[in-house]
């Protein structure tokens, strides 16, 4: 593999030429915060927040879907951007409901993380309240909506390393709201495995195992990448 | 769906062809849609509900669309819509209990150059006076 090198933020670097800036930018301890991002599953780049500026191009671009360049210069932390990473975080928290006090994954929530990364200290947009639903018809799982950032990890996670594809997303913009099969229950979607992936997919409280209290969910999302690394080497 | 040789990507040409063919979807249409294509039920469900174009519920006998493009927005389709709604008692995208009429709305139709714009059973009418189209409404819920 044909190695580049970049600088990132003034560092010169290394990486492997099918790198992208976000992995080269992690492995030379530069942290560029994610959201959407999840090791083991493919790119989206929904989020918007590893946005990062590349010398001589004047447009953001996503750092998990930009391929790393001989002598890119990249930079992942200048005012421009955390602008927006905190306007980005204060409108994901404006569109749903949103309550830490209440929710099962307060403390371990990477939304909740990102608000303090990014320096949140109040939402300067008009919150939506939409009204959303809670769905406990799964033995084992419930969904809440109102805290659902429509990330897609539980998809992804359920179509590419389950390979069952159960979620989705229906309606657009506001409206748009996670289903299972054909927007039935949870309980009563055929082709749920129940394998929990979802759960430990899920970046917020959104997908949560029935009986956790407040701030008692606990996940490591990075089983999803030792699940798809553990196949892909056939250890 | 045998044109299209049961192809995985062809799922909105099918779409387009069951709504054409039944008027709107149901449940069961976009499920068997599903099971022939290959595809998860709920990435059906999602492409149809993420196009304004297909429609869950059954349509009116009468469809009344009008458009919210900018250029028709700016020549004031919002009070445009504001007067068909209250002369049918519809909210936009809704259909009346009578199935007489679907009052719907779209996000321009590339006929800018008459805007405000409205399509009354697939006939586009340009320049649209509110008062005008309160009438035309009106005679198509009072038709039997």
């Amino acid at each position: 593999m044909a190695a580049r090198t970049l600088t990132i933020n003034g560092t010169l670097i290394s990486a492997r030429s099918n790198e992208t800036v976000l992995e080269a930018a992690r492995e030379a301890g530069i942290s560029i915060p994610t959201l959407c991002h999840l090791d083991g599953l493919s790119e989206v780049g929904a989020c918007r927040l590893c946005l990062v500026e590349i010398a001589g191009s004047a447009k953001l671009q996503p750092a998990c879907h930009t391929t790393v360049t001989e002598g890119m210069e990249v930079q992942t932390d200048t005012p421009r951007l955390k602008a927006h990473r905190r306007a980005i975080v204060e409108l994901l928290f404006a569109e749903r409901n949103h309550i830490c006090a209440v929710c099962v994954a307060s403390g371990h929530c990477e939304l909740q993380q990102l608000a303090v990364e990014v320096g949140m200290s109040h939402v300067r947009y008009e919150y939506l309240s939409p009204d959303c639903s809670v769905d406990i018809s799964h033995a084992r799982f419930g969904i809440d909506h109102n805290r659902c950032v429509l990330c897609t990890r539980c998809v992804r996670a359920c179509d590419e390393v389950e390979g069952v594809h159960t979620w989705d997303i229906a309606g657009r913009g506001t409206n748009a709201r996670l289903i299972t099969d054909l927007n039935v229950p949870w309980g009563e979607a055929t082709s749920c495995t129940s394998c929990g992936k979802c759960l430990l997919a899920c970046p917020t409280g959104a997908i949560f195992s029935r009986g956790s209290t407040v701030a008692e969910l606990e996940r490591d999302a990075s089983r999803i990448a030792t699940i798809v690394a553990a196949r892909n080497e056939r250890w | 769906m045998k044109r299209h040789q049961y192809r995985a990507d062809a799922l909105i040409e099918v779409l387009h062809k069951a709504q054409e063919l039944y008027g709107h979807l149901t449940e069961d249409r976009l499920l068997a849609i599903a099971h022939s294509l290959h595809l998860p039920p709920s990435r059906v469900y999602g492409v149809a509900t993420f196009y304004h174009f297909f429609s869950l519920t059954p349509q009116g006998e009468h469809s009344c669309t009008v458009c919210l493009g900018t250029a028709c927005y700016v020549k004031g389709a919002m009070e445009l819509l504001a007067t068909l709604e209250t002369e049918s008692g519809l909210r936009a995208g809704s259909t009346s209990a009578d199935g007489k009429l679907s009052l719907l709305t779209a996000r321009c139709l590339g006929a800018c150059g008459i805007a405000p714009a409205v399509i009354v059973d697939g006939n586009v009418a340009g320049h649209a006076d509110p008062e005008v189209m309160r009438a035309r409404v009106r005679a198509l819920l009072d038709e039997d």
